[in-house]
């Protein structure tokens, strides 16, 4: 293991150029991440954008194609950074009451509030729908109240319903890497401030924001990423005005067999998705700041004044809405028959039923394509799995080699952003071309799904990790070295202890994004090995109440094996809980 | 440093693990590889059958939906993924011939099935199965409110229909975009934007995909949604009767069946240029156009079998209608005008 040799004294060296030995360190750390991405990722892009290219350069590009893509361009921006807006207001009080106060039920509500991360879209649109939909339980219970003689809520088929869904989303992207960045800070510091007479929010400003920063632009670029490429949410819940870059490429390679302009799309998104991660790289690279940091749980207390009461309980209760409420829906609708009964415009049929969930273990009519839901779970286990090994043994390395000073990283880190750019579909499309033949062919290479999963969640582990190596302070390490202790005693006893927190976020991350995604696994599945979302769009995908009620319960059983998930992984003993 | 140590030691332990368990290809002696869409399905003891009788194995490959799967089928020409592809239908012929990636077979078995699905000369694609697309209505809905059920899709312009029809984006769905054919078909190439003008005035609602349109919108599926009429399938009313919650005497739907209203899909087999099975791949190909394959078709896919010795299942003849005087178009033309049809529908009822 290369990053094990890390000389303390070669990192940061204050006199400008590194050394000859710590650049072929870090060129021996980029060695595995680089190799995965470039057969895993660009071999592949490239070879359908130059399928793509050559049809362009014989075609030309209308001009009607050329207004698509302005007005794509632009709605893709727009929403984005609306959503992302959004989301860091709703997850940054959030983040700041998981970090600082304990309180009933915290573990399960931050649980919970990662859940939505895994819902394929076709499940939150129907999860909305049992919601807020125009036979939702808000719009029943207001015409009820109000004696409405129509819905009054109106949302799905809009804006509102898109950003809506971002931040259900999103927003634990921010309560997960912010949380645990503002876990680790030193509340002392705020504390000094306070007592030199600063107000609670000049001491906030002028001490913690800049201390959080790091994470927040990182988080913040994540969501913004995972915004900008937004499909389904758009798709199924904006309803067909709206049309992102992703939505468009989309219509023209599958619907409209046009490859060429498909592909000139798929370039513009990766290259806005370059461009934002040139811009992050020179920002963050201005904002580390090295703090020792503290331990996890530490500056937690339970709320005393009335004050902190009423924030803790608000931004539970907000959290509790936006996040856990329509999951909640979804579950009910899966054993609840609670629906306004047919036809009429009100009173609702109700009563309990396992039928859906015993049906779900018959195959009724013999079908070869059948799906035993404990066999799905077993493989959307097991790519998970695979995923978090995956992504893990590529993104710590990376994330070594970024931390250090070195004139690669500059190059390649906005790069490593690029996979969370790339359309779903014409990477799909890019693995069918290249991984034709044996022994790398797209069919017979189960390994092939779970790298695919592992192109998406590596970018999310390298940017998790990276803020949290790069904020350990040199003379920790240098202590150490001091001390006697090996390089690899070291990354063990320092550099392991404060990563292992982010080290398990980006984990649950990597586990969930598997488990919900369903795009490339589109392409690629074969039906010998089900994963729970192709089983799920199998139903739903069918008239009848019985499908339409197997795959909520389907997407419920998804819900607890991600839910069993998370909660073994945040019980692996962290190394940290040592004292220090 | 003791629980470090633990902490490394099981993750390495769990990837290694994680590793052992992936699943192997068993071996098989002869593999027949079939390219389809996502929608494909069949009884198992039917496929078993075939195997056992032609001692093959054969692998599907669902690819998405007909455009994802046409797609691969077509980047992949010059080293073919499969030996044989299903799912391509009249929307996508054209282009599929176009491309060559299909080599000619004179079934014998073709001599069953109507020439009105023969709609490649040269049988390089040769017809398996069709369906309507058309509208669905809540029948409580019209019941309840003595309302007249449209004769023609001139009626849905009426004002008594106002605000309830959804249909599909023809540009993201693929019943969306028969029904815009269905326009075409009825009122011509001149006349099927007016007619659009006058549904967008009168409260069409459009979704993207026929799940939110039947599951989100339509008042007589499950979701319960607003509007009493939906585009899907003649095949949606049986499968609400054969997949009810509770046993239902009478489906809660049907479909609008008058002249032109509904656009008649046809899915094709072909098998793919280049296969070293050929011989294997035919006999997969009479297999899907005999009768116990067609005859597995209907509860299976939803589809109607082309071959007219096959029989229908009893839900299909007691709830499914079949249109007198579906629509149709000419493949070549709906390859040469599919996009500037989308573009100029998109222009009109969304912008």
């Amino acid at each position: 293991m290369n990053f094990f040799s890390t000389a303390p004294a070669a990192r940061r060296s204050p006199e400008g150029q590194p050394p000859a030995s710590a650049i072929w360190q870090a060129l021996a750390l980029w060695l595995a991440p680089l190799a995965f991405l470039i057969i895993f990722f660009f071999v592949p892009l490239g070879s359908i954008l130059s399928v793509s290219a050559r049809g362009l350069i014989t075609d030309g590009l209308s001009p009607a194609a050329a207004e698509r893509l302005g007005r794509a361009l632009g709605f893709t921006f727009y929403q984005a950074a609306l959503s992302t807006l959004l989301t860091v207001l709703v997850g940054l009080p959030g983040a700041y009451v998981f970090a600082r106060f304990d309180f009933p039920a915290k573990r399960l509500l931050r649980l919970l509030s990662t859940l939505p991360f895994i819902l394929p879209t076709v499940v939150v649109a129907a999860a909305f729908n049992a919601l807020i939909g125009p036979r939702g339980w808000f719009n029943l219970l207001a015409m009820e109240w109000l004696n409405l003689p129509a819905p009054p809520f109106n949302l799905l088929n809009s804006l509102a319903a898109i950003l809506l869904a971002h931040v259900f989303y999103n927003t634990t992207i921010i309560l997960r890497v912010v949380g645990s960045a503002w876990e680790q800070l030193d509340p002392r510091l705020e504390a000094a401030a306070r007592v030199l007479g600063a107000s609670p929010w000049r001491a906030f400003r002028e001490v913690t924001l800049p201390l959080l920063r790091p994470s927040l632009l990182a988080a913040a670029l994540l969501v913004f990423l995972f915004d900008f490429t937004s499909f389904g949410v758009i798709l199924l819940l904006g309803g067909a005005r709206y049309a992102t870059l992703e939505v468009e490429i989309y219509i023209q390679a599958l619907h409209l067999l046009n490859l060429p302009l498909a592909g000139l799309l798929s370039l513009v998104q990766l290259l806005c998705t370059l461009l934002l991660t040139v811009v992050y790289t020179r920002v963050a690279s201005r904002l580390n700041i090295p703090l020792t940091p503290r331990l996890h749980g530490e500056g937690a207390a339970a709320p005393v004044s009335l004050r902190q009461k009423l924030l803790v309980g608000g931004v539970v209760l907000v959290l509790f809405t936006l996040l856990v409420l329509p999951l909640t829906a979804l579950a009910a609708r899966s054993v609840a028959r609670l629906e306004p009964a047919r036809g009429q415009r009100g009173g609702f049929e109700s009563g309990l039923t396992l039928d859906y969930y015993r049906e779900l273990f018959v195959n009724r009519r013999g079908s070869l394509f059948y799906v035993p839901p404990i066999e799905a779970a077993r493989n959307s286990l097991l790519y998970a799995g695979l995923t978090v090994g995956i992504s893990l043994a590529l993104g710590l390395p990376a994330a070594a080699a970024l931390s250090r000073r070195s004139p690669l990283n500059r190059l390649l880190d906005p790069l490593l952003m690029l996979p969370l750019g790339a359309s779903a579909v014409t990477l799909g499309l890019g693995f069918i071309l290249t991984f034709n033949r044996p022994p790398l062919e797209a069919r017979s290479f189960p390994l092939l799904i779970p790298i695919a999963h592992s192109l998406v969640a590596f970018p999310f582990v390298v940017r998790t990790l990276t803020p949290v190596l790069n904020s350990i302070p040199l003379n920790l390490r240098q202590a150490a070295a001091v001390l006697g202790a090996s390089p690899l005693r070291v990354w063990l006893e320092v550099d392991l202890p404060i990563l292992a927190r982010a080290a398990l976020v980006a984990a649950i991350f990597s586990f969930t994004i598997s488990l919900g995604e369903f795009g490339a696994t589109s392409f690629l599945a074969r039906p010998e090995y089900p994963t729970l979302p192709v089983a799920i769009f199998r139903f739903i995908s069918q008239p009848g109440g019985l499908n339409y009620g197997q795959a909520l319960a389907m997407s419920t059983l998804l819900l607890l094996v991600c839910g069993l998930g998370i909660a073994l992984l945040e019980r692996v003993r962290l190394p940290e809980e040592r004292s220090l | 440093m003791k629980a470090t140590g633990r902490f490394v030691l099981l993750v390495i332990m769990v990837a290694l693990v994680l590793v052992a368990c992936t699943p192997q290809t068993p071996a098989a002696p002869i593999e027949l590889r079939v390219l389809t869409h996502d929608s494909f399905a069949a009884s198992e003891e039917v496929i078993r059958a075939f195997e056992q009788e032609n001692n093959v194995k054969l692998t599907f490959l669902p690819s998405g939906d007909t455009g994802s799967a046409l797609n691969q089928a077509i980047l992949t020409k010059n080293a073919p993924l499969a030996d044989v592809f299903y799912g391509v239908d009249n929307t996508f012929l054209s282009r599929a011939l176009k491309e060559e990636i299909f080599e000619p077979y004179n079934s014998p078995l073709l001599a069953q099935i109507e020439d009105a699905f023969k709609l490649d000369p040269q049988n390089r694609a040769l017809p398996v199965d069709y369906g309507d697309v058309c509208i669905n209505y809540d029948k409580a809905y019209f019941a309840e409110k003595n309302l007249p059920l449209p004769q023609s899709l001139a009626d849905l312009t009426k004002p008594e229909y106002k605000g309830l029809l959804v249909v599909e984006n023809p540009a993201t769905s693929s019943p969306g975009l028969a029904f815009l054919m269905a326009t075409i078909a009825a009122f011509g190439e001149d006349g099927y934007l007016d007619f659009w003008r006058q549904l967008k005035a009168n409260g069409v609602v459009v979704v993207n995909d026929w799940e939110t349109a039947y599951y989100t919108n339509f008042s007589a599926s499950s979701g319960r949604g607003p509007q009493p009429m939906v585009v899907s399938y003649g095949s949606s009313p049986p499968a609400e009767v054969i997949f009810a919650e509770q046993p239902l005497e009478e489906a809660p739907t049907a479909s609008l069946v008058g002249e032109n209203m509904c656009f008649r899909q046809i899915e094709f087999v072909g098998i793919l240029k280049g296969t070293q099975q050929r011989a294997l791949a035919e006999k997969f190909v009479d297999f899907m156009l005999d009768v116990r394959f067609q005859e597995d078709l209907p509860l299976q896919m939803f589809v109607f079998p082309v071959n007219r010795n096959a029989q229908l299942p009893e839900e299909f003849v007691r709830y499914a209608q079949i249109p007198a005087k579906p629509a149709t178009l000419d493949p070549a033309l709906i390859a040469e005008k599919r996009e500037a049809w989308i573009e100029a529908w998109t222009q009109v009822v969304l912008r």
